[in-house]
């Protein structure tokens, strides 16, 4: 591979396939080849849990390209799927196994959204329509929230619902590496029956290596995350190095338990807030930092209004010049009508109306 | 201005505006897979012929059929893959591979300046005198109403040189040659734009003229001038669909004046009336990127071109209903009123001579 590698990473046959790239001829013979882009095949897809009237979760095995450089336990990848055949729609997933070096198998763990319309959902799909050789669109491993090279004697892990997943990753790689030190492991979930990986971490609390595991379930009583329960698990807990995880609420009582303490580590995901269907809220300008009250008009003028000067051209929907990054909000299109609420979007900004709050790359 | 006189009520206007609004939401609302694997089968068929072209170049007597399969290529990478997918037209498939922001064409011309002078300029100034640079390229007369300077009288034979060495017209074009010449625009305000071209000149230029060449060792100078051929080929064969799509008989301009305050409508109508049409089989429409929808094209420059043909019927019958002309004909009819024009306009107008100072009198009617 690497003389291979070389040689496909050259500036002589970029020069000879250019203007496109490399990868854009590779790709035609066997998808699985690549230069510069990274692309997975899926291996396998295993159902973790699948509790009726709750949305199911699936673990896949992800055999990616020579050109994947591994990951670190904790990190995410975002996943691009063709989802009705045409459009990609691209998610961000963290990976559930232990750190991976370049060109080597790794698995995400998705739980499939329900709240998603079907057409837009990449979880949905992955969960309950991917098979075993579909190809799957990535990029390289990314996120700071990651395990040091040296662990501390003892670490704290806090995750919630979802947030399990780094977390696992980040348990996989210590008993990977065998760290012979503690690590409390505390995991909030609705209840016993939606837990994931629950023979694992059993097994992993058994093993005699140190491992504290306590899954909760404050729906059913047990205690919630306090300062004075994770005290009572851990003295001295805000000097511990912690990484927690999860949903908001959860963090939000993390950060307040850990008060500014510089052992605490956070990843937190947030659900993509959909449109309200009226206009007022807020919007931000992410490039700027300057934020303006939702006007209703179309963002080009809003955002001149308040004093930016966006690249335009038409002012009509049809030169492009105007393309910004949308990442979070709706906007409805004023020539369609249609509304669209995709995080990490390009759109037109003289002819989309926001919806709601929005956030623009401007 | 060459406005054959056709009008419509504000009414009939805006309704107009309406009936085509209503065909392009129809149309995106449809887009899907077919959409998706038609352009991917046009895109594997395209880097095919360039494989098998540079590939034929090391066989020497196949040498005609390699220059005929990379000059297939390169027309299919210019107009059906390229001038589409630089409008935007897949978009919404959120492929990189295929995205307006990314793409780069085998053309001389920068993809970015390209955006600006056709995207932006052309597809909102259509035909609008003094506005839209496409009429002429700052080098010919092609309307009536451009006034007429000896330097025309070799209008057929810049015609010529522009189609022979068209990527590089089109390189130029946003540097804006004759306002240089006439001291409207100063050196220093195209030093960017130098930069972007002599980038991507070097880059084509390597490839086509060095690079490959030279891969086929003593073929060299064959393969060169193959790869000149080819190039040469695409430039003729774009050069004469776009002709064809704006400067055909009975395509009309319009002033500046006119379209100030446009509304949805009388864009739309401004669209129509500024362009033409090229009749030909599926074959055709392919190799001329569907420009030969150019009427479609300028209505729905977003809307992915395979879907012309089947707006095209729709958009006719709106024409008959508002009774305005549909501007098409057959490849050697348009090609001919094209030439006839680029000829007539080398001469100063009869009609012009005519009107040298006087009082202003109205227009002579026909008994
Ligand atoms: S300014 Fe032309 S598309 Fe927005």
């Amino acid at each position: 591979m690497s003389l291979a590698g070389t040689v496909l990473r050259s500036r002589t046959l970029a020069a000879l396939t250019s203007p496109h790239s490399v990868d854009r001829y590779l790709e035609l013979v066997n998808p699985m080849w690549a230069a510069r882009e990274v692309r997975a095949r899926i291996v396998d897809v295993t159902r973790e849990v699948d509790v009726p009237g709750h949305p199911p979760v699936a673990t896949l095995t992800l055999q990616p390209t020579s050109t994947w450089r591994g990951h670190r336990a904790g990190q995410h990848v975002q996943v691009g799927v063709e989802v009705d055949g045409a459009r990609r729609t691209t998610r961000v997933f963290s990976i559930s196994s232990s750190d991976s070096r370049p060109g080597e198998r790794f698995t995400i763990t998705v739980r499939a959204n329900p709240d998603a319309s079907r057409r837009q959902s990449v979880s949905r799909w992955l969960v309950e329509h991917a098979r075993p050789g579909t190809v799957l669109h990535l990029s390289q491993a990314q996120g700071d929230f990651v395990l040091p090279d040296r662990v501390p004697e003892h670490v704290v892990m806090i995750s919630g619902g979802s947030g399990i997943t780094p977390v696992m990753s980040m348990l996989r790689s210590l008993q990977r590496r065998s760290h012979r030190g503690r690590v409390t492991f505390l995991h909030y979930a609705q209840s016993p029956e939606h837990q994931i990986f629950a023979g694992e971490l059993e097994e992993a609390r058994r093993s005699g290596h140190g491992i504290d595991v306590h899954l909760l379930h404050p729906e059913l009583g047990d205690p919630a995350l306090s300062p004075a329960y994770l005290h009572r698990l851990v003295p001295g807990y805000r000097d511990v190095a912690t990484w927690a995880c999860g949903p908001a609420p959860l963090m939000e009582a993390v950060l307040a338990s850990y008060d500014g303490s510089e052992a605490l580590r956070t990843e937190y995901f947030r659900p993509p807030r959909a449109g309200t269907g009226a206009s007022g809220g807020e919007l931000v300008f992410s490039r700027s930092g300057a934020a303006a009250a939702n006007s209703g008009a179309p963002l080009l003028e809003q955002a001149e209004a308040a004093g930016l000067t966006p690249e335009s051209g038409c002012r009509m929907g049809i030169c492009l010049s105007c393309v910004s990054r949308k990442s979070e909000g709706t906007v409805r299109n004023v020539v369609t009508g249609e509304e669209s609420s995709l995080p990490d979007e390009d759109i037109r900004i003289c002819v989309s109306a926001p919806v709601g709050d929005c956030t623009v790359y401007l | 201005m060459t406005n054959p006189g056709i009008t419509l009520t504000t009414e009939q206007l805006e309704e107009f505006g309406d009936e085509l609004d209503a065909i392009r939401q129809r149309i995106l609302a449809d887009l899907g897979e077919a959409d998706a694997s038609y352009i991917r089968d046009v895109v594997r068929a395209q880097r095919a012929f360039e494989v098998a072209g540079r590939a034929l170049f090391y066989l020497p007597p196949a040498w005609p059929l390699a220059v005929a399969a990379l000059s297939i290529s390169k027309i299919l990478d210019n107009m059906e893959i390229g001038h589409n997918v630089m409008h935007g037209q897949y978009d919404w498939m959120g492929d990189p591979g295929l995205n307006s922001r990314m793409y780069e064409w085998d053309n001389v011309c920068p993809s970015e300046q390209w955006k600006n002078s056709h995207n932006y300029i052309h597809h909102t100034y259509t035909n609008i005198l003094g506005k839209d640079r496409d009429i002429g390229y700052g080098v010919l007369r092609m309307d009536e109403d451009q006034p007429w300077h000896p330097y025309y009288l070799g209008n057929p034979a810049y015609a010529f040189l522009l189609m022979v060495f068209f990527e590089w017209g089109v390189a130029m074009h946003d540097l804006e040659v004759e306002n240089l010449v006439a001291g409207r625009r100063k050196v220093e305000d195209n030093a960017a734009l130098h930069a972007g071209i002599m980038r991507k000149v070097r880059r084509q230029a390597v490839k086509d003229y060095l690079l490959f060449p030279a891969l086929t060792g003593p073929l060299f100078p064959l393969t060169l001038a193959g790869n000149a051929a080819a190039n040469l080929v695409r430039n003729v064969w774009a050069f004469n669909i776009i002709f064809c799509g704006h400067f055909p008989a009975g395509v009309a301009t319009f002033s500046q004046e006119e379209c100030e305050d446009e509304t949805r409508g009388q864009w739309y109508f401004r669209q129509l009336l500024g362009s033409a049409n090229i009749t030909g089989s599926r074959l055709f429409h392919l190799m001329t990127g569907n420009l030969s929808h150019q009427i479609e094209h300028h209505l729905f420059p977003d809307l992915p071109a395979r879907r012309y043909p089947e707006i095209a019927t729709e958009v006719r019958e709106l024409c008959e209903r508002y009774g305005l002309p549909y501007n098409t004909g057959s490849l050697g009819r348009q090609l001919g009123s094209v030439a006839a024009k680029i000829c007539r306009l080398a001469l100063p107008d009869r009609r012009e001579r005519s009107r040298t100072p006087g009082p202003v009198v109205a227009e002579p009617t026909a008994a």
